[in-house]
């Protein structure tokens, strides 16, 4: 199918980008990478009246050095996610995600801040940015903000994002000594989403786990923080114990791809196996 | 509407497009190269898969406003008797053909990154693209004779 016709701007700087928001309203949508708007627009899911194309904002596509954190720009591809020695250096957990994203083709248009603006729940990387504690940048003509990951995905594809805002970066705070990370996805085709993933990351202390920290893909409308699993290991429960605890709080969807109940038994099954494989580092 | 300027397979083309317009049919429709096909709405097949600047998109899924001033190569760009053309033909690796044009760019696009791949490093490769006929075997080991080809005249200019 073809989309429904559209106005289309294509602003060469930041500023011109807010301006075009701005002016354009709640009918206008922005598109990045076009990874998840185009089947949208195709299907006729989405039919803004104006569509304003970041594609020129280059200044968003670079990664830099922030001292305690990396900043990665929103309009950064996964193909650049995946290659970038600052992102390789203190992300290893975005990269292993990132890897398990899609495939080649789409991992050439689609960008980071794109796949977290659109808040899906079976999307690999909200959960990721959970997990890491990342800040989103947002920007609109009024200003600037910070954004935790905890409080932007804010339900089933809504983010915290004001209609006139822009995300234009992702802060991710550089790890200390010591942490081992792992990204677990399960999925039963090649290039599918995940029924269940989980992104964590772990400092072992003594041979034994440690600090933790645990989310879910998924396993409910918005990436869930495990907070039990992660004050379990804390009080020094063994990796399996720990895992057990993984669904507490979350509400699993049942769909195709499985129940609730065995999303529940996926997220303790898969909780221990990333546990365990980060552990190992 | 929107002038776009695009260099495709070797020539340039300045054309008023429609913002709708996807990337497929502006290369389909408006400049008769039909060796690219569309076989879904979801951006899951990869039969459309062209080269734009050098890496490899589903051009159902890019606007044709968006190639403008880049250049975009397709399967009809490439020379006659491409060694990857002529590994799917003696390999087999292919049955009805729809998905033939997105596997062979998408072939190149993975020789480019990595000139020797493993049998498990070409299916990872071609993850984005679909075929229903072959059952992927035939195609795997097409990528690997092509592979091995296109690594020879280096390698000759090592030893020699
Ligand atoms: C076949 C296929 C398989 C996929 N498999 C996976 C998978 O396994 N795991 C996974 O995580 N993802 C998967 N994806 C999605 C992919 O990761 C997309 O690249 C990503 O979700 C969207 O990024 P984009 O830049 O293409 O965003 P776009 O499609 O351009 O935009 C998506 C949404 O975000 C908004 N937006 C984009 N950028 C900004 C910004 N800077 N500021 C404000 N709003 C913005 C847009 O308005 C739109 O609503 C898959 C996609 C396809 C087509
Ligand atoms: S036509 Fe299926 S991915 Fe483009
Ligand atoms: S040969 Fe028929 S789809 Fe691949």
């Amino acid at each position: 199918m073809i989309p429904a016709s559209f106005d289309y701007v294509r602003p060469e700087s930041v500023d011109e980008a807010l301006e075009a928001l701005t002016d354009a309203g709640e009918d206008a949508k922005i598109i990045a990478g076009g990874q998840s708007l185009m089947p949208l627009l195709r299907m006729r899911l989405a039919m803004p009246d104006t569509l304003i194309d970041l594609d020129r904002l280059d200044s968003l596509r670079d990664v830099r050095d922030d001292g305690d954190a990396i900043v990665i720009g929103a309009l950064a591809t996964h193909h650049r996610v995946l290659r970038d020695p600052l992102v390789r250096a203190h992300a290893p957990l975005l990269v292993r995600a990132t890897a398990k994203v899609a495939d080649p083709a789409v991992r050439h248009r689609g960008t980071f801040g794109g796949a977290l603006a659109h808040a899906d729940p079976a999307s690999d990387l909200p959960a990721v940015a959970v997990a890491l504690d990342a800040e989103l940048l947002a920007r609109s003509a009024r200003g600037e903000r910070r954004i935790p990951a905890a409080d932007f995905f804010v339900d089933w594809m809504t983010s915290a994002l004001e209609p006139d805002e822009l995300l234009t970066g992702i802060r991710v705070p550089k790890p200390g000594e010591g942490w081992g990370v792992h990204y677990e996805k399960f999925h039963r085709t090649a290039q599918a989403w995940a029924i269940v993933g989980v992104a964590c990351a772990v400092r072992r202390d003594d041979g034994r786990v440690g600090d933790a920290r645990v989310a879910l893909t998924n396993m409910g409308p918005v990436p869930v923080r495990c907070r039990a699993v992660e004050e379990a290991l804390a009080g020094g429960a063994a990796i399996r114990d720990a895992a057990e605890l993984a669904a507490e709080g979350t509400e699993p969807p049942s769909d195709l791809d499985g129940s609730a109940e065995y999303r529940t038994h996926l997220a303790a099954v898969l909780t221990a196996r990333a546990l365990a494989a980060a552990a190992a580092v | 509407m929107p002038r776009i300027r695009v260099e495709v397979d070797g020539s340039s083309y300045e054309d008023d497009v429609e913002p709708r317009l996807l990337l497929v049919h502006y290369l389909r429709d408006r400049l008769g190269k039909v060796g690219t096909p569309v076989g879904c709405d979801t951006t899951n097949c990869g039969a459309c898969t062209v080269l734009m600047d050098g890496l490899s998109v589903k051009s159902c899924s890019v606007l044709a406003v968006q190639a403008d001033g880049r250049e975009v190569t397709t399967v009809e760009g490439l020379r006659a008797g491409h060694p990857m053309q002529r590994a799917f033909h003696e390999e087999h690796a292919l049955q009805c053909g729809y998905c033939t044009p997105g596997m062979i760019m998408a072939s190149i696009d993975l020789l480019r990154e990595n000139a020797d791949p493993s049998e498990d490093e070409i299916r990872d490769g071609l993850e984005g693209n679909l075929c229903r006929c072959t059952g992927y075997q035939n195609i795997v080991r097409a990528v690997r004779r092509a592979a091995t080809e296109m690594r020879r005249p280096a390698s000759e200019e090592v030893t020699s």
